[in-house]
């Protein structure tokens, strides 16, 4: 028996069945969705934060004082230096690979104009700042301080902060209070929204000195360090480190680079997107449970025709082969299907929320057609071999 | 071509042991034409059963053409049924999803026979017992007589040398019958044994020896 006839041979016994045969290949249509649905979900997530995270500004690296490390008895005596804006100016002009340097304080006060005020996050930068984050102005200019001289009472608004303030009147020029200082605003910037539950929208920018003595602060918030490459991230992480340490005779700062919070990040994600292939994957054996019920009934059901075939001259062998035809036939068909509904499923998601990147993962699509495919012919063939073990008088008899 | 050497075949139904066919021993030679007769459960069934591989004896010998057919693995047995022996059920047995064509040809897909060639002889094989024109109907679109027409032509298409035919005409009007048995015993053309399972004595009448059987075992031939 030829391949061909096999097949041709199996999809007339389907077409002869095509209540049962459609409820199969619903079955593993439903659980390949679910897979491919689910994962693609999952895989969106990571790809949305791992987005996010690039949007922040990728080469980073983020130079935050005092160590992080486990040791056993702490040492007294042991004391964090602050980091500076020395510091900062030192790691631009010392270290080869640093094209910027933006040192950021933080902190939050409330912010006067008129008879409003907001509390904001208030953060005193530099002009690298913008460059680093990537943040654009939308009217007036950003900050123009340097390390050099990081003073003055300039300060930009964030979007919506602006909008609070000011309520469609022009900031520009305007004289706001933050606390007891006043500062003309010179710019305003254009939305980025939220990233990482942070509103890069409702802050304000004053130039990093005027904001330490303000807030009264010796050391720095953390220190952004941008290097050209992906691949320059280690090196010049040692060199900021090795300066550092010379400047301050201990080893106390903690770098840490962008990616090495990504992959944290991504390893999560890929962990939930394995906790819903597993539940997927639940679905899917529920469906081969499902193949294996119904192909069970067609065997018994079709126990006289095995005997018919088998009077007839086919081999066991024969027998098992077109049993298994039909199952992959099934399982394929059903698998396909599945995989266009999950496909279409997840494209109504994304044109629902354009922001959530939803793609299934090729590996997730690999997986769940093998799963199909496997779990159709095991459950399929297995019924089909204990009828075809039968004499052919018994099968005959359809007992 | 065929021995029966003490042949026994029983089962179990529930807690009772049945002894379908017991001790018989039989030669029947190539070309002949036989009837075996009998009431209901008097095994004749299943001594045919036997005759054609479908089943196996509990003891004893069959011997078909010398080989002993006890002996052989199940794969030989499938070729012998596709190759040397042709069956005709009182139900026809045809797979009522396949056309008549289509039916006449399963023997030769299990056989590897090219699909042109099927075609060509599911449609000599129809013309042979008058169903030219009915190739391309299902089971359910012909009557009795022209589905056991369809049958003898699938148990034919692979020339055996052995026809079995189980009550043939159990399940037909009389004409209907008549025409199938004319039909049997022109294709029994040649050296092809004919072996009939009947309660109807018109039908063993035509046969040229009849063998009686009850509760399993042989009563008497008639030639």
């Amino acid at each position: 028996m030829k391949g061909g006839d096999l097949f041709a041979f199996a999809i007339g016994a389907l077409r002869g069945h095509r209540l049962r045969t459609s409820l199969s290949v619903a079955g593993v249509a439903v659980g390949i969705s679910a897979v491919v649905a689910l994962t693609a979900l999952g895989d969106g997530a990571r790809a949305y934060v791992v987005r996010e995270f690039t949007s922040l500004g990728s080469n980073l690296l983020i130079v935050i004082p005092g160590k992080v490390e486990t040791t056993g008895a702490i040492p007294f005596g042991g004391v964090t230096h602050d980091l500076t804006v020395a510091d900062a100016r030192s790691i631009a002009m010392r270290v080869p690979g640093a094209v910027r340097v933006a040192p950021i304080a933080v902190a939050t006060e409330a912010v006067h104009w008129e008879d409003r005020s907001r509390s904001v996050p208030i953060l005193g930068v530099t002009a690298a700042y913008q460059r680093v984050r990537h943040v654009t102005v939308a009217s007036g200019r950003f900050l123009h301080t340097t390390m050099a001289e990081g003073g003055g009472q300039e300060l930009v608004l964030g979007a919506k902060a602006a909008h609070e303030l000011f309520r469609g009147a022009n900031p520009l020029g305007r004289i706001v209070r933050a606390g007891a200082w006043r500062f003309r605003v010179v710019g305003v910037m254009a939305p980025k929204g939220r990233s990482l539950g942070f509103d890069f929208d409702d802050l304000v920018f004053i130039p990093v000195k005027t904001a330490m003595r303000m807030f009264n602060r010796t050391s720095l918030f953390r220190i952004l360090v941008e290097v050209p490459s992906a691949d320059e991230l280690g090196p010049v992480k040692r060199r900021v480190i090795r300066l550092l340490a010379q400047r301050h005779r201990a080893d106390d700062v903690t770098v840490i680079t962008q990616d090495a919070v990504l992959s944290a990040f991504s390893s999560i994600l890929g962990v939930l997107t394995l906790a819903l292939a597993g539940l997927a994957s639940v679905s899917l054996s529920v469906a081969g449970v499902g193949i294996m019920n119904v192909m069970l009934v067609a065997v018994s059901e079709r126990r006289r025709e095995i005997g018919i075939l088998k009077a007839l001259g086919a081999t066991n062998g024969q027998v098992l082969g077109v049993f298994l035809a039909e199952a992959v036939v099934l399982s394929t068909t059903g698998g396909l299907l599945g995989l266009a509904a999950g496909a279409a499923g997840v494209r109504v998601f994304v044109a629902l929320y354009p922001s959530f990147p939803a793609s299934p993962p090729v590996w997730s699509i690999a997986a769940a057609m093998g799963v199909a495919i496997a779990v159709g012919v095991g459950f399929g063939v297995w019924p089909a071999r204990r009828a075809t073990r039968l004499d052919p008088v018994t099968a005959l008899r359809g007992r | 071509m065929i021995e029966l050497d003490d042949v026994c075949r029983s089962y179990t139904v529930g807690d009772s042991e049945v002894h379908a066919v017991q001790h018989v021993s039989l030669h029947i030679g190539a070309g002949e034409h036989v009837a075996i007769m009998g009431p209901s459960g008097s095994g004749k069934s299943t001594l045919l059963h036997i005759l054609g591989c479908l089943d196996r004896p509990t003891s004893g010998v069959y011997r078909f053409r010398g080989r002993d057919v006890g002996m052989l693995s199940d794969d030989e047995r499938s070729h012998m049924r596709q190759h040397e022996i042709g069956f005709v059920f009182q139900f026809f047995y045809l797979l009522a999803r396949l056309t008549a064509g289509a039916n006449v040809e399963l023997p030769m897909l299990f056989a590897g026979v090219p699909k042109s060639e099927r075609t060509r002889r599911a449609t000599e094989a129809l013309e042979a017992v008058g169903l030219g024109d009915r190739i391309h109907h299902r089971p359910d679109q012909l009557s009795g007589g022209q589905r056991q027409r369809v049958a003898i032509a699938r148990a034919l298409v692979m020339r055996p040398s052995l026809l079995l035919a189980d009550e043939p005409t159990g399940n037909l009007d009389r004409s209907s019958a008549e025409e199938v048995m004319t039909l049997l015993e022109r294709l029994r053309a040649g050296d092809r044994t004919l072996i009939v399972v009947t309660h109807d004595p018109e039908v063993a009448r035509r046969a040229q020896r009849i063998i009686r059987m009850t509760d399993g075992r042989i009563e008497e031939e008639r030639v």
